[in-house]
């Protein structure tokens, strides 16, 4: 269970396309630690949901990964192997990510069934329910996601993730379908969990806000390729490639703000 | 005159469970308001509060339980059906949710020549001009047209739904989120380009949000929603005094990320990450 980091390295995802084959994602290379949130930036189209996707071998049909591997401390794992057990996910659209026809009992006895969890299995899924502020188990876990808010099913969604006990949590724009309340609350909640827990968070997102917020290290995709590494500090305050500049500029130019320097 | 009014809008939905009695559930509670030609109106609030709901009935989506929508000063209710077409072509609405709002089977150049077959008449060589047209105005590229919603991204389809909005040259957009899950390079343009068409035709909207960001930028009045009711009605000023309004203006997230943020210990792997470490230490 625990690990210190996930190595991505020299990942790169083709389009299977009869005219030819074009690169979406090449050769990117990250390490993610145990205990930091790594946002992932960058336009849409640039990558990042395709670099997550290609870790967890989940692409979307007319792509595919042709090279790369993902390691855990130095040692080589299958996307089978890190798919709920050492990476939990956590998407976008909490509506669609659940199955409307079951129950988050049955969400949770799924993601048991992979966790292999014991005999106080149920324990902890009520204190991972608390944990992400479900604060009644009882009375959520017979609920249909139908029955629910965003918000709810979103903590319920982290819950699963904590459920599954994966050291790492692949977040892929994790609060961009939720309103700014609750999107404060989910990222205090991520917050608060990185450091009880030492998560380490991949977290995909095109709101710097967000990165301004939750991240402690920052890396920067374009076309493919990750363009710049840094520290959030140092990308808010002196991004080097032009990317991390427009980037960081068009932000700004949200709060009416300039740039640093 | 108002060119689309609310008045005293109520509407509840049947909480009905699976099994056991449902409990009513009022989600819009008397809400009025004038949209003017030529006007930018944000509509904030959280989700659940009712916003949804009533964007979907001033386009005829849904029907109030009381209360009317006025459209050009006649009641939707009593809108004879060759008007209808007038209120499809003036008043156009992009949905939240792009995959959900298109047709899966139906390629791009379908998507867009709908509105422009059914409500303007154009013939198929037209239609092709006016959505070369509309692609680009969303900064998609020609070779589009033939794509199918599942070989595009949220934020390029999120533009074809907006392309489709703005293809009747409709006079009033309700736009329902419709920018917030593009990135902030395609919002800005996004917006700009909403402000182009206001400009040169005098096009209104109705922009449904949370992100407190954007409104600043782009609208001339803000009303604030809560559990179904108008909390607020300020100029874009934003400086909210409603509880409602309040809340939302302090979940803005930060401009810049906290001082003193350093990057995790042991970073070893990472020479970037070390040099930012030694340089915020100094």
């Amino acid at each position: 269970m625990s690990a210190n980091h996930l190595t991505i390295e020299g990942l790169r995802v083709e389009t299977i396309d009869p005219q030819g084959r074009t690169a979406l994602v090449d050769g990117v290379s990250l390490t993610l630690h145990a205990g930091e949130v790594l946002a992932l930036v960058g336009a849409s189209g640039s990558g990042k949901s395709m670099t997550c996707a290609a870790c967890l071998d989940v692409l979307p049909p007319g792509t595919r990964r042709v090279k790369g591997s993902v390691s855990i401390d130095g040692r080589p794992c299958t996307a089978t192997d890190l798919r709920g057990r050492q990476v939990a996910s956590i998407l976008q659209s909490p509506r669609t990510a659940f199955n409307p026809v079951r129950s988050m009992r049955e969400h949770v006895r799924e993601s048991l069934r992979v966790a292999g969890g014991g005999a106080d299995a149920w324990a902890d899924v009520r204190q991972a329910m608390r944990d992400t502020g479900l604060d009644d188990p009882e009375r959520i876990l017979p609920l249909f996601p139908f029955e629910m808010s965003g918000g709810m099913l979103q903590r319920m969604m982290i819950a699963l993730a904590l459920i599954s006990r994966a050291p790492f949590i692949f977040a892929d724009e994790p609060t961009t379908d939720l309103d700014l309340i609750v999107q404060r609350e989910i990222l205090d909640l991520l917050d608060h969990l990185k450091g009880e827990r030492g998560l380490g968070i991949l977290l995909v997102t095109h709101d710097m806000g967000v990165v301004a917020r939750l991240a402690d290290r920052v890396a920067v995709m374009e076309a493919g390729r990750i363009v710049e590494t840094g520290g959030v500090m140092q990308i808010f305050h002196a991004p080097h490639h032009i990317v991390t500049r427009r980037l960081v500029e068009a932000h700004l130019s949200l709060y009416r703000q300039e740039p640093a320097a | 005159m108002s060119l689309l009014s609310a008045r005293n809008l109520s509407r509840s939905y049947d909480r009905a469970p699976l099994l056991g009695r449902g409990r009513p559930h009022r989600v819009l509670d008397g809400v009025s308001l004038d949209i003017a030609p030529g006007e930018t109106v944000a509509l904030l609030g959280r989700s659940g509060c009712g916003k949804t709901t009533l964007a979907r009935m001033l386009v005829g989506l849904d029907r109030p339980d009381a209360g009317e929508v006025l459209f050009e000063g006649q009641s939707l209710a009593r809108l004879p059906k060759a008007r209808w077409q007038d209120l499809r072509r003036t008043v156009q609405m992009v949905f939240q949710d792009p995959v959900g709002a298109v047709d899966p089977r139906a390629t791009v150049g379908d998507v867009l020549a709908e509105p422009l077959r059914n409500l303007c008449g154009l013939s198929p060589a037209e239609i092709r001009l006016r959505i070369a047209e509309l692609l680009s105005a969303v900064e998609l590229g020609p070779e589009a047209v033939g794509r199918y919603p599942h070989q595009m991204s949220g934020g390029q389809l999120q533009r074809v739904c907006i392309a489709r909005a703005l293809a009747p040259q409709p006079r009033l957009v309700i736009l329902d989120e419709a920018v917030s899950n593009l990135d902030v390079h395609l919002q800005i343009r996004m917006l700009e380009l909403f402000a182009e068409l206001r400009r040169a035709r005098g096009v209104s909207y109705l922009f449904v949000t949370h992100d407190l960001r954007l409104v600043e930028r782009f609208c001339s009045r803000v009303l604030v929603m809560d559990t179904g009711r108008i909390a607020e009605d300020a100029p874009a000023a934003l400086a909210l005094r409603s509880p409602a309004g309040r809340a939302l203006q302090e979940a803005v997230l930060p401009a810049w990320p906290l001082a003193g943020r350093l990057p995790p210990v042991g970073d070893l792997c990472d020479p970037s990450a070390l040099a930012d470490r030694r340089q915020i230490a100094r």
